[in-house]
């Protein structure tokens, strides 16, 4: 709902669209919070509300000035990444810039807005995320592979939702590496010393 | 400066959709009782903006657009004001939108979407790019193959669905209509609904999820 009132983070409608490019339920659901929206519009009160009187005008002006647009919309992705995700990677998997942030799990930070953060994870086939719970909420969406933790099994365009009630490690399929795009809106908290002294430095 | 429109670029994928049918159709169902004709009169207005964005896309009608921007700008004005726009922002921004209307007319797909969540869904993203500064991502489009031209059946379901959606929208209790309006106006969370409200963020969540609960009901 409010990715389609339009009042979320960057980095969270980024997952949200790239979730919806591959679940069709949810693409659905989102079509229908549009359709409130449009009701709301429709019922707005207009006469308390006046246009500026050359309003109209200066509208076809504008309109002159500028061609038919084409559909803007991304088109379905080739690769791995939907499209939305790869506007902000740049391309596909191979030009994802992964750092390593240690245990062989590599993250990529992409550039959104500052009141949240989206990465990528790459978590190598069987091995584990330190073990961490939340301070706010973090939506992790399977790309690629697939991992289980204390909550289930998640596969490509599985989500998960954890607040700072879950405290989970997850740990990669066995079958190959996986790779998630991790939206937060508050930093990671980390049981054990070591990664929580990492933590400035990673920004997680 | 509304003589230079003459010069526009034909629309690249105008389609005639031959909507008349729709509307003939629409009409031969009128039955008596005043609520049951208000009904009738905001269905067909609907349709009547259907057609006229068909006109837009492929005739570059003029006439249809001014009636489209009387009725839709000052809402989308009002829905900017709303967000934190001031009132020159705010009427250039609409403005903005409704020439958007124009330049993308062509991909307005009424099987999908009413005239309004259409207009709603480029107003929503136009406040995002100018109050945010920041770019809103969208999902990929679906691949059923080359796009067919819409099945008039398919259009007058969808539209009266929107008019189901709007008639359960204005039969909600105020407290909880109130909650949505702010939801999707005032470009607020939930949290900071419940500062500017005073209301603890319980009931707000509860408030919003009953309204849900309801418009999905009446939506069965």
């Amino acid at each position: 709902m409010a990715y389609s009132a339009g009042t979320l983070p960057e980095a969270f409608n980024l997952i949200v669209a790239t979730h919806i490019s591959l679940c069709d339920t949810c693409r659905a659901d989102a079509e229908s919070y549009d359709s409130l929206g449009g009701a709301l519009l429709e019922q707005a009160n207009a006469s308390a509300v006046d246009m500026s009187p050359d309003s109209l005008a200066a509208t076809m002006a504008l309109i002159a000035g500028s061609p038919v647009e084409d559909i803007a919309r991304p088109v379905v992705s080739k690769g791995v990444l939907p499209s939305p995700l790869q506007d902000y990677v740049g391309g596909d998997l191979a030009d994802i810039k992964w750092k390593p942030v240690g245990m062989g799990v590599k993250q990529a930070i992409l550039k959104t807005s500052s009141d949240a953060t989206a990465r990528l994870l790459l978590i190598p086939a069987g091995a584990a995320m330190p073990d961490h719970s939340h301070n706010g909420v973090e939506i992790t969406m399977v790309l690629k592979g697939a991992f289980q933790d204390e909550d289930g099994y998640f596969a490509r365009g599985d989500v998960e939702i954890a607040d700072s009630d879950v405290h989970h490690t997850p740990v990669a399929d066995i079958h190959e590496d996986c790779i998630c795009l991790a939206v937060t809106d508050a930093p990671l908290k980390f049981r054990s010393l070591i990664p929580k002294l990492a933590q400035p430095f990673l920004r997680i | 400066m509304l003589t230079s429109v003459e010069t526009l670029p034909q629309g690249a994928a105008s389609r005639d959709h031959a909507l008349s049918g729709v509307l003939a159709a629409n009409h031969a169902t009128r039955r008596q009782g005043p609520k049951r004709r208000k009904q009738e009169e905001e269905n067909t207005k609907r349709m009547q903006w259907v057609d006229h964005m068909v006109k837009i896309a492929s005739s570059q009608d003029k006439t249809a657009f001014a009636e489209l921007f009387g009725h839709f700008a000052p809402r989308i004005k009002g829905f900017l004001i709303k967000s934190g726009a001031d009132a020159t922002l705010a009427e250039e921004c609409a403005q903005d939108v409704m020439a958007s209307v124009w330049t993308k007319a062509h991909m307005f797909d009424p099987a999908r979407a009413s005239v309004a969540t259409w207009i709603f869904t480029i107003a929503r993203n136009r406040r995002i790019d100018m109050l945010r500064r920041e770019k809103r991502p969208e999902p990929e489009e679906l691949t059923w193959g080359p796009e067919a031209e819409p099945e008039q059946t398919d259009v007058l379901a969808l539209q009266q669905e929107c008019e189901i959606l709007g008639r359960a929208l204005q039969d909600l209790p105020s407290p909880q209509r109130d909650l949505i309006q702010k939801a999707y106006f005032g470009d607020m969370s939930h949290s900071e609904i419940a500062e500017q409200t005073g209301l603890p963020l319980g009931t707000i969540k509860s408030r919003i999820r009953l309204a849900l609960d309801r418009l999905r009901h009446a939506m069965k």
